[in-house]
């Protein structure tokens, strides 16, 4: 008997050398094909269209007081996919970022909670560093049980996420609860000190996004040009050749992880400090998530990272905006991030393999 | 019913989803392939089942068409992994993502309803026992899951399908040279596993709370993923990871029953505690993991 075989398949041939046209195109390609994607499945749930574009991909440049608010949602998607990025290239998958970002913010918090009458230029900065600390802190213990326990980095990491938010849950209702707050889980309103500087006048963008575009150059430094970064990157690449070179895997995952930990928890910090004024329980609103898909859309790298978050920003406001004007869901912001994720990881395949026509021979089955 | 009597008659019940989610997990892991997705494929399956019994189709259409919305995604990793290639780390959080957007999406109009669950079945004689009487009290899923683990467990260790299943995991290559389609037999495992996450999520939102809420898998996903590693891949100690969690999930209640002045957040995170710590303590003996591990586990397959 025989059976009908095509004349030839689709194969993914390895490139002798990675494509840097495909790994420029890749991530505006699967932006495009989630977009029209995601058109597809809004016009399925019976919602106009050119609405949807409109509020989602153009309204957001319209003024500048809506895009102030992109960079807003940029800032803390910048500084925590930077951290990320160092992390992912080592091969270090740290996706707990939500929980080190919480602790940033509980952190963070600590100090106008606690001294609600202190005055001085002192007080932003010092909670922004007690919040990167924290997010460290948090982020330290997925390092000591992948380090020293052999845990799965992954799975502690996203755990110790969950624990962060029954935490913030804790203090919210709890012992930091504002006692004139109406009940709300909510802690006291900062003092004026306690706010990070505004960085453009008439609109919420803080100093905070400056400090994320400072860190964003000093990662390129440290990942291109530093001796660290290029030992770090081997050890994701080659860990057996990195190994016999002398680098220690140990040590790559404590530090990969301490430097996510530390830019979620100063993101986590500035958010408290900045757009919320105080410790919310919506500071937990999937930044952290978020930027694992910012991480990777940006390739990784981080100048890529910069575009990317800024995308993944006009998709936050965009999707505020679609909420609004063309009734859509929010969740379908949720949507619409993993399924860029997966057309980015499609496109990317390109970069490493060309796709080649095979013959098949035709076979029969006996 | 003292705290002890109430943990053991719901146990079973609570680890259900634990249980068919890594169950799933297994197989695929066991065929190489690490899917990280399965939170997010619990929660397609929970909305799914739920919409269908809501409007009336019943329990078991609902199971159904649970297992098929969620395989379907499922096989969206596949694509994804092994057509492309991909990043099975990066490419199953694409999926837990979507899964959970999806869900939303499709809940939005469900959120905080209810449906009936299901009649629970008493074994004669063995419920009528002290103390643990209540672990013969269970509902029909609980008794089919407790087969499919017998029968799971058997077709791994007994079968050729178990073998050929295991070979792909652990050499792909050489089970490629002898024939074998690892391609295929990961898809079908990943199928597989997709289907059995919906039928967690399902039971979840149908059977054991029965309502829908946004996020109300809840972890569960991750923590059927850490069981496969705590089971050491091996199905009776799933079973017993699952009936731990089972228990422990209950323990919140329990405590709360019993007036114990615990905040309830702190009961919460009980079950994400105790992954982390089993996590470690199992992690910790490297041999262990070594000895019943997927050699191949989350690497590409190339010819």
């Amino acid at each position: 008997m025989s059976v009908w075989f095509p004349a030839s398949v689709p194969t993914l041939v390895r490139r002798e050398r990675a494509s840097l046209a495909a790994a420029l195109s890749a991530p505006v390609i699967a932006l495009g094909g989630a977009i029209a994607l995601n058109l597809g499945l809004y016009i399925l749930m019976g919602r106009d269209p050119v609405a949807v574009v409109y509020a989602m991909l153009f309204e957001p440049f319209l003024s500048w007081a809506s895009f102030s608010e992109v960079l807003l949602k940029a800032g803390p998607l910048l500084l925590i996919a930077q951290g990320l990025a160092i992390g992912f290239r080592a091969k270090v998958f740290n996706i707990g970022a939500e929980g080190q970002f919480i602790l940033g913010a509980i952190f963070a918090s600590a100090i106008p909670v606690w001294f609600p009458q202190a005055t001085g230029q002192w007080i932003w900065p010092a909670m922004l560093l007690l919040g990167a600390i924290g997010g460290a802190i948090w982020a330290s213990l997925t390092a000591f049980w992948r380090v020293r326990l052999n845990a799965n980095e992954i799975l502690v990491s996203l755990m110790l996420s969950l624990v962060a938010a029954q935490l913030l849950n804790y203090l919210l209702l709890g012992p930091w609860k504002d006692p004139n707050g109406f009940n709300f889980p909510q802690s006291v309103m900062f003092q004026y000190d306690a706010m990070v500087p505004t960085l453009i006048a008439g609109t919420r963008v803080n100093v905070s996004f400056l400090i994320a575009l400072v860190l964003s150059v000093a990662a390129w430094v440290f990942m291109q040009k530093s001796f660290i970064g290029y030992k770090l990157q081997v050890g994701g690449l080659a860990p057996r050749a990195a190994g016999y070179a002398g680098f220690k895997e140990g040590w790559a995952i404590w530090l990969s992880l301490l430097i996510g930990g530390f830019a979620a928890g100063l993101a986590g910090a500035a958010e408290v400090a900045g757009p919320l004024g105080q410790l919310q329980r919506s500071v937990a609103s999937g930044y952290g998530y978020a930027a694992i898909i910012v991480a990777y859309l940006g390739g990784l790298h981080p100048i890529g990272i910069v575009v990317s978050a800024l995308v993944m920003a006009v998709i936050y406001i965009g999707g505020d905006n679609a909420m609004v004007s063309a009734s859509l869901p929010i969740a379908a912001v949720r949507v619409f991030q993993g399924s860029l994720l997966l057309a980015y990881l499609i496109a990317v395949a390109f970069v490493r393999y060309r796709l080649e026509w095979r013959r098949t021979a035709q076979r029969s089955l006996p | 019913m003292n705290a002890i009597e109430f943990i053991l008659a719901g146990m079973l019940a609570a680890a259900t989803p634990f249980l068919l989610a890594a169950l799933g997990e297994l197989v695929a892991e066991r065929a190489g392939v690490l899917n990280l997705g399965v939170e997010g494929l619990m929660a397609l399956g929970a909305v799914l089942a739920f919409i269908v019994v809501y409007h009336g189709g019943g329990h078991f259409l609902g199971f159904i068409v649970a297992g098929l919305g969620s395989a379907a995604l499922s096989l969206l990793f596949a694509f994804v992994t092994l057509g492309f290639r991909a990043n099975q780390v990066a490419a199953g959080l694409a999926i837990g993502i979507l899964g959970q957007g999806l869900s939303a999406l499709f809940g939005k109009t469900y959120e905080s309803l209810t449906v009936k669950g299901l009649p629970k079945l008493a074994l004669p004689t063995l419920s009528e026992l002290p103390v643990i009487g209540g672990l013969f009290v269970q509902d029909i899923v609980v008794w089919i899951s407790l087969a499919a683990t017998l029968a799971l467990s058997a077709i791994l260790a007994y079968t050729k399908l178990g073998l050929i299943v295991r070979a792909v995991g652990e050499n792909p290559k050489a089970a490629h040279a002898i024939g074998y389609s690892v391609i295929s037999v990961r898809i079908l495992a990943i199928a597989f596993g997709g289907a059995m996450a919906g039928f967690a999520g399902a039971y979840a939102a149908v059977v054991y709370t029965p309502l829908w809420a946004d996020g109300m898998i809840a972890g569960r996903g991750w923590i059927a993923i850490a069981l496969v590693v705590f089971g050491t891949w091996l199905t009776g100690r799933i079973f017993l990871g699952a009936c731990l969690f089972g228990a422990v999930s209950l323990m919140g209640l329990a405590a709360q029953a019993t007036g114990l002045d615990v905040p309830s957040q702190l009961l919460s995170s009980l079950p994400y505690l105790v992954t982390i710590i089993v996590l470690g303590i199992i992690s910790a003996d490297r041999r262990l993991l070594k000895l019943n591990g997927v050699a191949s586990l989350g690497e590409p397959f190339e010819r």
